[in-house]
């Protein structure tokens, strides 16, 4: 098993704290993992995106031209990796933000209304969660009890009361792909 | 200790520490930053000292200052600001004190960009500095190799009371990996016979970097050169990757080293028998077992993130008349595995024409 996956979104919207989650689910259920950020001269409201590494094996390479899986949760990201994905990859679409076409029929696309479940749910800033619980649907790399499990584990002392939520949010998402 | 997750640039900075560094001044820049923000809070929560500098000139010079009084002292930087402490670092060495260096380089030349390169190898292998000398120059090529090297450092520079250097790119700074940490050291309350501490009771000793007689300073070099000899002999490092039976044998070092391996297993898949040479100390250079290994190879692929700069030591060592090629990118731009792959293929395919 080795797979790539993207997470990219406006900065803000937790496109890097959802790929080092998903880091931290595969490292405690003894994966190799590397966790890589985009770290250019970004801006305020320019786009923050990371890369995840998962694998069975020593990695390699912690970049990659052509990822297994991308979460895409705004329109320039989407722009960006519909091109990039690999063929026969999985794309996660936050269709909340997202009016572009993924325009291929080589991936399999799953379009989730992440910032609407999330605000439903009571906070849209949970709206990354939302889309990770419906990528682990959709490809299950790690399994989502792991990932419930790194929330209680990483997140610090004075996050605690945020456990409970993103992980019903969490859920909510992978329910959402689960019944596609 | 259990396996962590660990940002690059904060795993070197806890190394560190657990090594028993007693002091650290140094000035932020990007992609090097995490590492001097990280010891700005947990130097001070163990009363120890952190100090940021007004400048990397001030910053090498303070590291010069404490380092003369016999403890472990430490500074960091990116490229630019390893082009500033130049002058510092070559009355370092003049003066035999023991200094660690973490250089998490980026593009240059000039002001550059923030972007990953490893256009600092000349700058850091050939002396980092005025006169004749070389630092002992360590290149991981993952967080856990880096905080291995980092910990390891500070005892060599002691060894041979010298200038370690650790230079990694900006991926290696900028990622996130699991390591392991070592175990926390004591600090060393041994004064070493050299160390600046005060002359009560005893004759004064003396640490410069100045010798007028030319004789003197010819002196003090033969002393420097001797040094290099024995890092030569006892400090070589390097790492394979299907070495063994490789056609086609890729050298390269830190991140691109990691790249090559992905692009030699993209190889194997496709038939063509690639492999890896990972050169982890940069000085001294692996010149030995590189020329071993080229006997069974039959061409040579150099991988970096410059113009090619290592490429100059892989000619040194395997010899004019070995096929030596090179793929390379500039700028801050990283070559994907896909990328040094084609490289391999068309190696491979004007291999099979011969």
């Amino acid at each position: 098993m080795h797979q790539s996956i993207v997470v990219s979104g406006f900065g803000g919207q937790g496109a890097l704290f959802a790929g080092q989650l998903l880091t931290y689910a595969a490292m405690d259920i003894g994966r190799q993992v590397t966790w890589i950020p985009s770290y250019g001269p970004e801006m305020r409201g320019g786009v923050a995106r990371c890369t995840v590494i998962i694998s069975d094996e020593e990695i390699g390479s912690p970049i990659v031209r052509n990822p297994d899986v991308v979460i895409v949760l705004n329109n320039p990201s989407m722009e960006k990796f519909r091109e990039e994905l690999k063929t026969g990859g999985v794309l996660v679409v936050n269709s909340s933000m997202i009016n572009l076409p993924a325009e291929r029929q080589d991936i399999r696309v799953f379009n989730i209304p992440g910032n609407d479940i999330a605000r439903g749910m009571g906070d849209v800033r949970m709206t990354n969660m939302v889309l990770m619980g419906g990528m682990l649907a959709a490809n299950p790399v790690v399994p989502l009890a792991a990932v419930e499990q790194a929330l209680r584990d990483h997140l610090p002392e004075r996050r605690k009361h945020l456990v409970e939520p993103n992980i019903q949010v969490l859920r909510r998402g992978y329910r959402e792909v689960a019944n596609y | 200790m259990a396996r962590e997750l660990w940002k690059g640039n904060e795993a070197l900075a806890e190394a560190a520490v657990r090594a028993g560094v007693v002091a650290y001044f140094g000035y932020p820049i990007t992609p090097q930053t995490e590492l001097l923000e990280y010891l700005s809070l947990r130097m001070v929560r163990l009363g120890r000292t952190f100090l940021q500098a007004e400048s990397e000139l001030a910053a090498i010079n303070m590291v010069y200052g404490v380092a003369c009084t016999g403890v472990r002292v430490m500074t960091s930087s990116s490229s630019p600001g390893i082009s500033l402490m130049q002058e510092g670092l070559s009355y370092i060495a003049a003066s035999e004190v023991p200094v660690v260096l973490v250089d998490i380089m980026r593009g240059g030349p000039g002001l550059g960009n923030i972007q990953p390169s490893q256009g600092d190898y000349f700058q850091v292998t050939r002396s980092c500095g005025h006169g004749d000398f070389r630092p002992l120059v360590l290149a991981p090529a993952t967080v856990q190799e880096g905080v291995d090297l980092v910990y390891e450092a500070f005892d060599l520079a002691e060894k041979y009371r010298t200038v370690v250097i650790v230079v990694a790119d900006g991926n290696i700074g900028q990622m996130m990996e699991p390591a392991e940490m070592p175990p926390m050291r004591d600090i060393s309350t041994e004064q070493p016979d050299w160390a600046l501490v005060g002359a009560d009771g005893r004759s004064h000793r003396i640490i410069t970097s100045l010798f007028l007689s030319a004789e003197k300073l010819e002196t003090l070099n033969l002393r420097l050169q001797a040094k290099v000899q024995r890092v030569r002999e006892n400090e070589v490092r390097y790492r394979e990757h299907r070495a063994e039976d490789a056609d086609i044998l890729m050298v390269g070092f830190g991140t691109m080293g990691r790249i090559a391996q992905t692009a030699a297993d993209m190889a194997r898949q496709k038939g063509i028998r690639a492999g890896v040479f990972r050169p982890v100390s940069l000085f001294p250079f692996p010149s030995a077992a590189l020329e071993t290994r080229s006997h069974q190879a039959r061409r040579i692929l150099v991988v970096e993130m410059s113009a090619g700069q290592m490429l100059e030591d892989v000619r040194l060592a395997v010899g004019k008349d070995y096929p030596v090629e090179f793929y390379g990118r500039m700028g801050g731009v990283i070559p994907l595995p896909d990328e040094v792959f084609d490289a391999v293929e068309k190696i491979h395919a004007e291999m099979c024409h011969d």
